[in-house]
């Protein structure tokens, strides 16, 4: 490998600005301006040699290069911020609100938020997050995170390492922090001496030369928290495996009992009550608030059993349920068993299970009920025997009813919250129907001629439970890449790495300083320091800012 | 007396020693030494900056015994919080580095965010079921404490660009520098006009169609310049609409809110204006003769130690403490939700800062600036997106 070689007799990997082991600089830009002034040093990473600054000729150098530029990682995070910003202007698709008139993406930004919105909706900014470019975005962070940060730490480790306490003169004179002071005794010299080691530097000399040191690791702090992120994003990737990562979502009404999903149907889940309890208006703290933003929920709550199937082995056999568990599943108190959790997600009250009716004579004051029947709304037979002969038709039904946009019937979604019924009546030994329309507050027959009329007598609720359930075992790695983040940010914003250096000169010494922030400190460490000695205060030797 | 009430008393307390220390920290500025730890205004202004930080805890607790949780839930809670969590910093910050010029500016600052929160609803409001958590605790005072001390570099950013920005001349930087200032006078200007009308006691009751078709009513506290989209005013013998605000503006209160915006920039340009007819220049050029002691280079070693030490704070409060809870309430940890979006920005955002700093010597005036706007991000966060971008979608 060629090098270059210092007066001091170490060779440098080629690509260093300074020597690795005495500082003197090597570089022509280390050396001095144009204006002949004395410059300061530049010390970042010692002036050590990074592969990205000594190689520039395959395409893999190239490629290194440039992600290991911490101008190419600031840019991605400008446009990771601007195009985050950008997703948060309208709602993400699956944000639509659940009262929107139209929840259909292509209908919703639209009416919403008019030609603006129509752009969002045609660029796909509506799904932003999960977009190719967006992941390719934060994928491209992250390989610019990795080399940048082997770009610089192997280096930085080394010239560290190798770096020895009797610095050239240059080195010093040229550091932020500078003093000389021309004469200095022995006393004085063990006095400073004395007083760094109990401000816990760590003093290393060399023929009277003296480099006190501390924290230097905190330098390592932006490495270690990159290597957390990394496992953040590697922890992202890892979602993908159907393993490590289920998510399902299931309702259960009130009463019934459901496989749950994901489960290879080897666990049921019963809801036995669905329990939502608001805040009492009575209650002085709240009553105020209350009256201002109306009811305030409480508790959102699903009482539940979870049942195993034991017969789960044997392909086809009818389920043979044992309980294992029976708990409660609350916002903020999701259940755990095995490797499932299950959350409280969402709820759906008052859906109706059956509704119940009878026939009668439309003229008939006493409304006298000639026949009754009840449709089974989770399961409507199609037509209906019933006494005296009447046959009834269920010509239409919606769930969910409502007009649509040109008036004409429609059911909203396929659960019964607002059931009507279009039905066909045969009175006894006819063949021609009579046409009535049911709902909730609703007894229309299109004619005015009917004989006979129907009528709602009963009807059932119950409440609905949405359950998330999730297994995940991707949480231990977002948990450690966090940790390890958290610990190297703090490592390296909490602590210093300070270095202090005393070079004799004559009868006196130089004093240079270097630190990776805080300037401050290491400015009232040396202060303190030399308290008591004929050392010199250091003069900080940066210019003003540009 | 409620303790409710000894809860407002406190507050306000705190409120005034806040304002009375910020003359004896004016008062340090005359000072030549850069220490100001050790003369005597900056000694009584520190103390009475503590006396008043202990009652604004007394506050704190007061209303949290009264309503059995902890005051973070609602916007006037939680901003009321920050004006505390950044005095908390400033305290921490002057002791570390004894500079009294940033009690002149942090001290208001605090104030105007202190009293901006104090016009929203202060009722005590229950917790809906999402926000029954230990987490909401330890989430938000996480993330306001980093805020807080993330706003000290806001504060020293902003007394470095009025000490250094070169006013002799009208330029790009003093107008940017006024656009800053102007803003904060936006503030002042809410808080001006709707303490205002609250003691007139206005209102006026409007009656609009919502997206779903219900037909709701929403009170104006301010009088309507702009009416909600088709809406009908209700009330009468008040002040008739001049327009009606825009058809997208939909959402819960949306022409209210535009209507308060309007007055806020109304009042607030007023007083800007008043303010320079009375000095007769830029207000940043009025200020910063106070500023000639002010050593830059250690007004910008504070602009990066807060963000030093705020970044993780905030991180650990911000990020990783909401995502725990998310997953807790949830069953995700992260949702991409505006709210959450907007705290990722933020992040992201100081780590740019680091980056520019670390590696690319963004030091002194970029820094300042940087400080500036990610103050303005988080400032977004909580205003904005609370009431506009979040009002959008919600979750019982
Ligand atoms: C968004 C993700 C990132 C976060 C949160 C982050 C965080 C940090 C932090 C906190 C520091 C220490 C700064 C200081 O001490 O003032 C740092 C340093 C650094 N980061 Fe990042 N970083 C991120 C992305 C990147 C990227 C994309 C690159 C690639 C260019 C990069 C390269 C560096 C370098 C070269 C250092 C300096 C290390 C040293 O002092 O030797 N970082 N990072």
């Amino acid at each position: 490998m060629k090098g270059k070689k210092c007066e001091c007799g170490h060779l440098n990997p080629e690509g260093a600005t300074l020597c690795e082991a005495c500082g003197k600089p090597l570089e022509e830009s280390q050396q001095t301006d144009a204006s002949g002034k004395k410059q300061l040093l530049n010390m970042r990473y010692d002036g050590s040699a990074r592969r990205s600054q000594t190689y520039n000729k395959s395409i893999i150098d190239k490629v290194w290069n440039f992600f290991s530029s911490v101008k190419v990682g600031v840019w991605l995070i400008v446009l990771t911020i601007i195009a985050s910003a950008i997703g948060s202007i309208f709602p993400q698709e699956m944000y639509i609100p659940a009262d929107a008139p139209n929840r259909d993406p292509a209908v919703f930004y639209e009416d919403r938020y008019g030609i603006i919105g129509l752009i969002y909706f045609q660029l796909g900014l509506h799904n932003l997050y999960s977009s190719w470019w967006y992941i390719l975005l934060i994928a491209l962070i992250g390989v610019s995170l990795v080399i940048a940060s082997i770009d610089r730490v192997v280096p930085l480790y080394k010239a560290l390492k190798m770096q020895k306490a009797k610095r050239h003169e240059s080195f010093i004179s040229r550091q932020r922090l500078f003093s000389e002071t021309e004469h200095v005794s022995e006393a004085d010299l063990e006095k400073i001496k004395g007083h760094l080691r109990k401000k816990r530097y760590r003093l290393r000399e060399e023929n009277g030369h003296i480099l006190a040191e501390k924290n230097r690791f905190s330098r390592w702090g932006p490495y270690v928290n990159h290597i957390g992120l990394i496992i953040i994003l590697l922890a992202a990737i890892l979602r993908f495996s159907d393993v490590l990562y289920m998510d399902e979502y299931v309702w259960v009404r009130e009463g019934e009992t459901v496989v749950l999903p994901g489960t290879d149907r080897e666990y049921y889940i019963e809801n036995h009550d669905f329990i939502l309890e608001t805040y009492d208006e009575d209650d002085e703290r709240f009553s105020e608030a209350i009256a201002q933003e109306g009811t305030i929920p409480r508790n959102f709550q699903t009482n539940v059993t979870i049942y195993r199937d034991s017969a789960n082995a044997v392909a086809g056999a009818e389920a043979e349920l044992t309980p294992i568990t029976e708990d409660q599943i609350r916002l903020n108190e999701p259940l755990k068993f095995e490797d499932y959790t299950l959350y409280q997600s969402g709820y759906q009250q008052n859906e109706f299970t059956s509704m119940s009716f009878k026939v009668h004579e439309t003229d008939d004051p006493e409304e006298e009920a000639l026949a009754n029947f009840t449709i089974d709304l989770t399961s409507p037979d199609g037509v209906y025997e019933l006494d005296n002969g009447f046959r009834v038709e269920l010509g239409e039904y919606y769930p969910d009813y409502y007009l649509d946009d040109n008036g004409i019937p429609a059911s909203r979604t396929d659960y019964p919250r607002n059931p009507a019924f279009v039905l066909f009546v045969y009175p006894p030994g006819s063949d021609t129907a009579e046409v009535s329309f049911l709902g909730i507050g609703k007894n229309i027959e299109p004619t005015g001629e009917n004989e006979y009329n129907v009528g709602i007598t009963d009807f059932e609720m119950r409440d609905a439970s949405g359950l998330t359930v999730r297994v995940d075992h991707t949480l231990p790695f977002f948990g450690a890449g966090a940790a390890i983040f958290m610990i190297g940010v703090i490592q390296g914003m909490y602590w210093h790495h300070r270095r202090i250096w005393i070079h004799p000169k004559g009868n006196g010494v130089l004093l240079g300083a270097h630190t990776n922030k805080n300037w401050y400190g290491v400015e009232k460490d040396i202060e303190q320091a030399i308290d008591g000695t004929s050392i010199n205060m250091v003069k900080d030797q940066q210019e003003k800012d540009e | 007396m409620s303790l409710v009430s000894i809860s407002g008393s406190l507050l306000y307390t705190a409120f005034i020693l806040y304002l009375i220390a910020t003359f004896f920290f004016g008062a340090t500025i005359r000072d030549k030494r850069t220490d100001d730890k050790k003369g005597r205004s900056g000694k009584i202004a520190i103390g009475l900056t503590i006396i008043g930080f202990v009652a604004q805890i007394g506050y704190f607790i007061t209303r949290w015994i009264a309503s059995g949780h902890a005051p973070v839930s609602n916007l006037f809670e939680f901003m009321t919080f920050l004006g505390m969590c950044m005095v908390l910093a400033f305290i921490i910050i002057y002791f570390i580095y004894g500079l009294g010029v940033l009690g002149l500016f942090a001290l208001p600052i605090a104030m105007v965010i202190i009293a901006y929160a104090s016009m929203f609803p202060t009722e005590i409001s229950p917790l809906v079921p999402s926000l029954q958590s230990h987490w909401l605790y330890i989430h938000v005072t996480t993330v306001s404490l980093g805020q807080g001390i993330l706003a000290i570099s806001f504060v020293a950013g902003l007394i470095y660009l009025i000490s250094e920005i070169d006013q002799t001349t009208g330029s790009k930087r003093t107008a940017w520098l006024e656009t800053v200032i102007y803003t904060i006078f936006l503030f002042i200007g809410f808080i001006v006009i709707t303490s205002v009308f609250n003691f007139m006691d206005y209102q006026a009751t409007f009656e609009y169609t919502e997206q779903n078709a219900t037909t709701t009513t929403t009170e104006y506290n301010l009088p309507a310049i702009a009416a909600p989209n088709e809406g009908t005013l209700l009330t009468e013998g008040v002040m008739q609409p001049w327009f009606e605000a825009p058809a997208w503006m939909q959402g819960a209160d949306a022409g209210r809110k535009f209507n308060t915006v309007i007055w806020s920039v109304l009042a607030g340009s007023v007083i800007y204006g008043l303010v320079r007819l009375v000095l007769r220049k830029r207000i940043g050029a009025a200020i910063q003769p106070l500023l000639k002691n002010v050593n830059p280079k250690l007004v910008d070693e504070i602009n990066y130690r807060s963000v030093a030490i705020g970044f993780p704070v905030f991180t650990l409060g911000g990020l990783i403490f909401a995502a725990i809870w998310a997953q807790i309430a949830w069953d995700r940890f992260w949702g991409w939700d505006p709210k959450e979006v907007w705290a990722l920005i933020t992040w992201f955002f100081y780590a740019a800062y680091l980056h520019l700093r670390l590696s690319r010597g963004w030091h002194g005036e970029k820094s300042a600036w940087l400080a500036v706007i990610g103050f303005g991000i988080i400032m977004f966060n909580l205003i904005v997106v609370n009431l506009v971008l979040a009002g959008l979608h919600s979750y019982a």
